[in-house]
């Protein structure tokens, strides 16, 4: 495959408790790019992004990251790939003991040796990108979910990453927020170099930022391409989810017995 | 509620083995930590000296009711320990596994073994025998009281028959039991709270269990120490 890919899944199978969640996941995430994994609730993105963080490992197949296949490596090597990555949860997931100023300075005095000045420069310029300057002496409980998630941004890119992964970076947010985030992504994308994998159901959103897209569903790469292509799909599964259909491939029902004979039958309820 | 169809003594025997493997890991993460004293400072302050207030009174409340009930010291401020100290061990961390900020840490190549646990561990570990020696010294004041001020004992056979009374051996035995239960106690609260399902129905098991283990812990081993010491 092309030598600038900086994530590469080949035919990953992965189950988890018994449940199969990949059968057979392949794509790859392009250098510079913003990538957009889409799907369902429960077609399982987190658990993607747990592969991609070597928090889990694939039963067969492989994941690649920087060129290494993560389930070879050692705890040490895989703590050297991820020092090359940043991750926003979903909730910002700050440390709730350390006001927002220690949350961003936390990986650079845990992986650096810089002195306190520095420090101070580097942190503050952090903020100061993801507009919370003023809010360095704030706790994590005194943050609306918005500045929580900017603030888990600038810990993110404290270190420079060269991958930023965004976990459902837009859910509960308000107009103005998801706006702010969306406008980060694509600041930190062309500002910084960064490649950036968001993993979402907001096709909206996404689709005015994302460079390729990968739709997941029944634990494979269900489409890709641009959001252009993967609106003007005519595959029925595609469509239901780009247009957000009640009913189709994704049933509106959960599987259940027969209606009527449920109701008026003599089966257990 | 979970797995129906695992066996009690099989769970249990898995249960076990699950947290001699987590020392295992505990004690590796504790020489680095160390070289973070500021960090057990803090979780020595927050187990010992933040269980201060409790371990007096009740240090004085025992030793007006029982006299010169020395043997009881260990065992009360450990049973207290795990109240105070070690339910506020558990729901933190486990609060913090709920929240993602320990698999946070992990993604920014922190082991969180090293900067929650192993820091917590120490911090009661270092905080119990302390306690144990103030908890002593309160009881010994309440006994005073309630025998000297108040029951008439003359003041100089009762110092001169407790310190008769009292040998090394006493001390000594206190000392271990103290640190046997304070590695029993934070070992059990970490754990619990590192390995709490992360739901609030999942962290408010997590402490219930570390005050019954702790209790239960303290007791047995209360037990089968005093039968290797007397």
């Amino acid at each position: 495959m092309a030598n600038d890919a900086v994530v590469e899944v080949r035919d990953v199978r992965f189950a988890l408790g018994g449940r199969p969640i990949f059968a057979g996941l392949d794509f790859q995430v392009r250098r510079g790019r913003i990538t957009a994994i889409m799907g369902p609730s429960g077609a399982g993105k987190t658990t993607l992004l747990k592969l991609i963080t070597a928090q889990n490992f694939p039963d067969t197949g492989v994941v690649r990251v920087f060129g290494r296949d993560l389930a070879t490596l050692s705890t040490r090597e895989i703590y050297a790939v991820r020092k090359r990555m940043g991750m926003l949860f979903q909730n910002g997931a700050l440390l709730t003991d350390m006001d927002v100023f220690e949350n961003v300075a936390f990986p650079a005095r845990e992986h650096s040796n810089l002195p306190e000045a520095v420090l101070r420069k580097l942190v503050l310029t952090k903020l100061q990108a993801v507009g919370l300057r003023g809010a360095a002496a704030l706790m994590p409980a005194e943050l609306s979910g918005g500045m929580a998630r900017r603030v888990a941004l600038a810990r993110a890119i404290v270190m420079d990453p060269e991958v930023l992964i965004y976990d459902e970076p837009f859910v509960g947010l308000d107009p103005i927020s998801l706006g702010v985030i969306l406008r980060l992504i694509k600041h930190m994308n062309a500002a910084l170099g960064i490649t950036s994998i968001v993993v979402s159901h907001d096709v909206q959103e996404l689709s005015s930022i994302a460079d390729d897209s990968y739709l997941l569903s029944g634990g494979r790469i269900a489409a890709s391409g641009t959001p252009a292509q993967l609106r003007a799909s005519d595959s029925p599964a595609v469509r239901q989810f780009m247009t957000g259909g009640a009913d189709g491939p994704v049933p509106f029902h959960y599987p259940a017995a027969d209606y009527a004979t449920q109701l008026f039958g003599t089966d257990p309820p | 509620m979970t797995g129906g169809r695992s066996s009690y003594p099989l769970d249990a025997i898995r249960r076990l083995g699950s947290v001699a493997l987590f020392l295992g890991r505990l004690l590796l993460q504790c020489v680095p930590a160390l070289a973070r004293p500021h960090l057990v400072v803090l979780q020595i302050y927050n187990a010992g000296a933040r269980s201060l207030i409790i371990i007096m009174l009740s240090g004085l409340f025992v030793g007006m009711v029982l006299g010169l009930q020395r043997e009881l010291a260990p065992v009360i401020t450990a049973l207290l320990f795990a109240g105070r100290a070690g339910t506020a061990l558990t729901s933190e961390i486990g609060l913090m596994r709920a929240t993602d900020q320990l698999t946070a840490m992990e993604i920014m190549a922190v082991d969180p073994l090293r900067y929650v646990a192993a820091p917590r561990f120490l911090g009661g570990v270092i905080a119990m025998p302390l306690l144990v020696a103030i908890f002593s010294v309160i009881g010994l004041f309440g006994a005073q009281l309630i025998g000297v001020q108040l029951m008439g004992v003359d003041k100089g056979v009762f110092w001169s028959q407790t310190q008769s009374s009292v040998g090394l051996h006493d001390i000594s035995e206190g000392l271990v039991k103290s640190l046997v239960f304070g590695i029993a106690c934070s070992l059990i609260a970490v754990y619990e709270g590192y390995n709490a399902t992360p739901t609030a129905a999942g962290v408010g098991l997590a402490t219930t269990r570390t005050v019954v283990a702790s209790s239960v812990m303290t007791l047995l081993l209360d037990y089968v120490l005093t039968a290797e010491f007397l």
